[in-house]
């Protein structure tokens, strides 16, 4: 019995972590956030080089071969950093080729994608969601018609995963004839996402592989996607108690330093006590994905909307302790802030999640 | 991560499944027949008092967690009691074999064990809560011994016990947390008097003490005079660990969905209304997560490597989730849930009104959760202690 992290995972995540310090410092992510034209290039390019991009590609296609916990470890670290990385296309897009895709697809996209010449990008929401704005995508005789939203990465991706509204998966590409893809600007400017309109785009099935047809590929993807997610706000919350224990442990009011209130203390306390046990959360459900796969629908379920509800409290207490240089742009408290708003929403938010995990396990219709 | 069990467990957690399959007959109806042979049976097959010495009555196992973990699961599979948990089994045994003499552990740790002494805890005072290093109840020199005079409350089994541990203050003129000492008192003596204190459950699950001139010879001091703030901390973790177990938690969230399943309003079955559900769902989360924040620990203890946050969460965390359980629980009942004691409506013998109402309790007992926001704060993430005021 060993519920921890070995000591390359340990390894792994904090040499990410010094990576990512200077590849995506806050100066360089209020620069990325400032400017629609700077793709980020830099720090797309230190991550690639680290291995993100093909963090779970098989070794005979250039990856690292590693598993969800992992990329998982990889994702909280980037959260933490408020990484402006298309990291959930980079382990989706992967996972979608190699448990769906013919031995051609695998060839021809696998090895591009982990070298991070060519971005991924997986275009669920709807499907797992739900549909907005009567969003969504039909597929007839290979040509897929209508609009998925909230891709994230959409923009600058060379490959695409779209999920038609019955379940079934399809690659496009990039340059494909009828594919429109437009910014849908949003509250984390960490993270772009697209719109993307099909008219009658030509696209390849991706269901013939081992993972099943139909909807057990789409399921899988969600599964992994919310793990991600999850363990992106663990990151991204974790960076916002720390701020918050530091800045009460310096500021001085009423002769002494907040952080010997007990008012104050206890909000810090309140954070950890709620933070804590969902990295355990993470770290099984991101297990459960490759070790125990009758349990990691659930699992993951319950990590993305456990570490939702928790990372809004997180972010507003962490704001709320900085006083008011928590609501300025000049400390950037905002970016984990908005950070956490976008995980919590996407891929479905803690209401409809947790509606999914009830049914999963026969407790809803 | 690697959760697989290694053959050499797989083949321990068989021999306690044997155990319980031949001894069925001694705990059918999930109760021993005879608690103090079922006891003395647990012991002599190091399913009980397993890593205490053979010397002192124990039987004498090298310390190993997984086993341990293993002897707890198979017995709440088997729906088999454990052996006897009470305060001076895990309490005063492990104080005992860390400071205790050669003299005290060989007279007290196998009665102990045994169930043939039964052990009261007197530390909270009125006046020492939160603040339990401000006990007033003092121990005056006479001769060989100590008179011993002053108060206890919040003393759970007094009326039961034949002997009590005991912080008394010992030294009156040293440092608030240098003049207490831990003594042993048997309940019989003369000057003791032990009254029921009925709580909201309408049940007397603790009692008042009082002491007056109350004679114990001065050889009942443990780890020495003066030490007994230290040597009660040496225990007192142990008792938060217990007050929030995960696996108790887990079987009452189970508990709590076989209940919205078969209750039903207007002929829908509550688990069906999608306010509760959801409800379920979050607090399903939340156990889940303090289940692998268990198994994390478990991980730290085999490794032995400080938890840090991990173990410092579980006594607020725990506690507070058990007590939304039950308010969940006694919220699907709706009216039913304002039934108690007895009656043709009432559910589960009133087990969840009993535990939303004791739970609350807990919360408060054993360190506030205000107390345990401190531990947190201040070593968990090394924020400053509240500094003392200069006038009171």
């Amino acid at each position: 019995m060993d519920f921890s992290l070995t000591p390359d995972q340990k390894m792994m995540q904090e040499s990410l972590v010094r990576t990512l310090a200077d590849a995506s410092s806050l100066d360089r992510v209020r620069r990325f956030a400032g400017d629609l034209k700077d793709k980020g290039d830099d720090i797309w390019r230190a991550v690639a080089d680290f291995g993100l991009a093909g963090i779970v590609v098989p070794e005979e296609f250039g990856g690292l071969g590693l598993t969800l916990l992992d990329a998982a470890l990889a994702s909280e670290a980037l959260g933490a950093a408020v990484a402006p990385v298309p990291f959930m296309g980079a382990v989706l897009g992967p996972l979608a080729l190699m448990r769906g895709g013919t031995a051609a697809q695998q060839a021809e996209w696998l090895p591009k994608l982990a070298g991070g010449e060519v971005m991924a990008a997986v275009a669920i929401s709807e499907p797992i969601a739900g549909a907005r704005d009567g969003a969504g995508v039909t597929a007839k005789g290979g040509k897929l018609s209508g609009k998925a939203l909230f891709v994230p990465g959409g923009m600058a991706a060379g490959l695409l995963i779209v999920a038609d509204m019955a379940g079934g998966l399809h690659l496009v590409r990039d340059d494909a004839a009828g594919l429109t893809r437009t910014l849908m600007p949003g509250i984390d400017e960490t993270r772009r996402l697209a719109e993307l309109t099909f008219d009658g785009v030509a696209a390849e099935a991706l269901n013939s592989g081992k993972g099943g047809g139909g909807r057990e590929l789409l399921t899988t993807l969600r599964d992994a996607g919310w793990v991600l997610l999850a363990a992106d706000s663990l990151g991204a919350a974790q960076v916002m108690l720390e701020k918050a224990v530091d800045y009460a442990k310096e500021r001085r009011q009423f002769d002494r330093v907040i952080g010997s209130f007990q008012a104050v203390k206890h909000m810090c306390a309140e954070m950890a006590a709620e933070l804590e046990p969902c990295r355990s959360l993470v770290w099984y459900a991101a297990y459960a994905f490759d070790a125990a796969p009758a349990e990691a629908s659930l699992m993951a379920a319950h990590a993305k909307a456990l570490t939702s509800e928790v990372g809004r409290f997180v972010a507003r207490t962490s704001t709320e302790v900085h006083g008011g240089m928590g609501i300025t742009d000049l400390l950037g408290l905002h970016f984990w802030f908005k950070r956490l708003g976008l995980n919590r929403q996407l891929l479905g938010g803690p209401e409809r999640v947790r509606e999914i995990a009830a049914r999963l396990q026969g407790l809803a219709a | 991560m690697d959760l697989n069990e290694t053959p050499e467990m797989a083949a321990f957690r068989g021999e306690v499944k044997s155990f319980l399959a031949a001894h069925r007959d001694a705990y059918a109806g999930g109760a021993a027949t005879d608690l103090l042979a079922w006891q003395r049976e647990l012991i002599a097959h190091g399913y009980a008092a397993r890593t205490i010495p053979k010397a002192y009555g124990g039987y004498g196992a090298e310390p190993d967690i997984l086993k341990s973990r293993i002897i707890a699961e198979e017995f709440i599979a088997a729906g088999a009691p454990r052996g006897i948990a009470n305060q001076g089994v895990s309490m005063l045994v492990p104080t005992l074999l860390e400071v205790g003499s050669e003299e005290q552990k060989t007279r007290w740790i196998g009665p102990t064990l045994r169930g043939e002494i039964v052990w009261c805890q007197g530390y909270s005072e009125p006046g020492a809560g939160s603040d339990l290093a401000n006990v007033q109840t003092r121990a005056v020199e006479d001769g060989e011994d100590f008179l011993i005079s002053g108060s206890k409350i919040w003393t759970s089994t007094a009326h039961l016990a034949q002997m009590m541990f005991c912080l008394v203050r010992t030294e009156p003129q040293a440092a608030k947390h240098e003049g207490i000492s831990y003594v042993l008192i048997p309940m019989d003596t003369p000057g003791i008097e032990v009254r029921p204190l009925k709580t909201m459950t309408g049940a007397s699950e603790f009692n008042e003490v009082f002491f007056t001139d109350v004679r114990v010879p001065r050889d009942q001091v443990v780890g020495g005079r003066g030490r007994g703030w230290f040597v009660a901390n040496t225990t007192l973790k142990h008792e938060r660990g217990m007050l929030g177990d995960p696996n108790a938690t887990e079987a009452r969230l189970n508990d709590l969905i076989e209940l919205m399943k078969s209750e039903t309003i207007d002929g829908q079955k509550v688990i069906d209304n999608p306010i509760f559900r959801d409800r379920l769902m979050q607090l399903q989360g939340r156990v889940l997560s303090m289940k692998f924040n268990g198994l994390r620990l478990l991980t730290s203890q085999l490794s032995q490597e400080p938890a840090g946050l991990a173990g410092q969460v579980v006594k607020l965390q725990g506690c507070e989730l058990n007590h939304q359980l039950a308010a969940l629980a006694i919220d699907a009942l709706g009216e039913l849930g304002i039934l108690y004691h007895d009656g043709p409506h009432l559910r589960a013998r009133g087990s969840w009104q009993r535990s939303y109402m004791f739970d609350l309790g807990l919360i408060i007992g054993g360190g506030t959760a205000q107390i345990q926001k401190n531990i947190i704060s201040e070593r968990g993430l090394g924020m400053p202690r509240e500094p003392k005021p200069a006038v009171l």
